[in-house]
């Protein structure tokens, strides 16, 4: 397999390392001249000076055999414009483009790159699953119906305590659908009273998500 | 007509001018403050500061309202995808981008996008003056 990483910030550095050590066919391109020598001096000739959204840089690559290119520079823009060069010109089939702005991931997709990587997004959902002291953590994105699983803890201060649930102003488009009490899972009806440190899973729109955590975790989380 | 131009160069400026003076309701995205300087201290359309590659910077300009959408910066490929923006997400009617690489104008051209090359127009032009002794106009 062939592959093309373009960009070689500390990302597209230890992408090529990682890749060549796999038993992958790597090649690097990166604008700055400074960093191609010293990369030269580490990988050898696999590494090329150019600008990977020009034509004439892919196609001396060797894009038209690739298999795989990989968009890991600082810049979105760049990123996405050198995987649909390298799609239409080039016909590879596989594109990854790095999405520094986590807004653009979908744009990405609905641009035809096919797979996003956003290093915001991953770090952001790494922390919230492994602070448990967190009172209000993001569980899943749905990606296509733009819905959240989340999981928030009733602060004793929240207006929603000892309420039942049917009563509850929470925004709109959200369901409470389990909360755990006590170690003991509840399966709540309309009538189910919330009491504090109740553990809530919620399914919800993503954009409901800050609404909530000010409605149900007030002022812990800040 | 809403029109909204991204980068305030001196196309840009010029457009911006131009429209405005027309009776459009112009919006002008540049990154810089200091771009703007080159409107006219009269200058009625809207100065909007942020990259036209962000969503909340182009909705603050009013893409949900545009007719037309122009992206002139330096960078072609900022040029790329804010008018991709323009037409995939929000279908505003008309998108007009710069690219100055004479290859990517062509596959953007290929993808449906309204480009304009300068590099290309303005070698044919020369191209044209030199084999024909022609001089080209322009409109003053």
């Amino acid at each position: 397999m062939y592959i093309i990483v373009v960009g070689g910030g500390k990302v597209g550095y230890y992408l090529t390392k990682t890749l060549v050590n796999e038993g992958y066919e790597v090649f690097l391109i990166e604008k700055n001249p400074v960093k191609v020598q010293l990369y030269r001096d580490r990988f050898g000739a696999i590494v090329m000076q150019g600008d990977g959204a020009e034509v004439a840089t892919l196609a001396a690559a060797g894009a038209g055999r690739a298999d795989v290119v990989i968009a890991v520079t600082g810049d979105d823009e760049d990123n996405l414009v050198i995987c649909q060069v390298a799609r239409e010109r080039f016909g590879v089939r596989r594109t990854i483009a790095r999405v520094n702005n986590p807004k653009n991931e979908e744009l990405f997709r609905r641009l035809g790159i096919d797979v996003t990587v956003s290093q915001t997004n991953v770090i952001l959902s790494l922390i919230e699953q492994q602070i448990p002291e967190r009172p209000f953590v993001h569980l899943l994105a749905l990606r296509h119906a733009d819905l959240a699983i989340v999981e928030a803890k009733v602060a004793a201060e929240s207006p929603v305590v000892h309420q039942p649930i049917w009563q509850l102003p929470l925004p709109p488009e959200s369901i409470i659908t389990a909360i755990l009490r006590r170690g003991e899972l509840i399966i709540p009806t309309g009538q189910t009273m919330i009491e504090p440190g109740d553990e809530l899973i919620i399914v919800t729109k993503q954009q409901r998500e800050a609404e909530l955590r000010e409605l149900l975790c007030v002022p812990a989380t800040r | 007509m809403k029109i909204i131009i991204i980068g305030c160069g001196r196309v840009g400026a010029k457009l911006a001018n131009d429209f405005a003076e027309e009776g459009h309701h112009v919006s002008v995205v540049d990154q810089r403050q200091t771009a703007f300087r080159r409107l006219p201290s009269g200058f009625r359309g809207q100065l909007v500061l942020g990259t036209g590659i962000d969503e909340d910077v182009l909705r603050n300009a009013g893409i949900q309202q545009a007719d037309v959408f122009i992206a002139v910066t330096e960078n072609d490929n900022t040029n790329i995808m804010a008018a991709q923006i323009a037409q995939v997400i929000y279908r505003v009617p008309k998108v007009i981008l710069r690219i100055y690489d004479p290859d990517r104008a062509e596959i953007y051209r290929e993808l449906g996008l309204t480009v304009i090359c300068p590099t290309r127009t303005v070698a044919e032009m020369i191209e044209h003056a030199v084999r024909d002794h022609v001089v080209p106009t322009e409109p003053s």
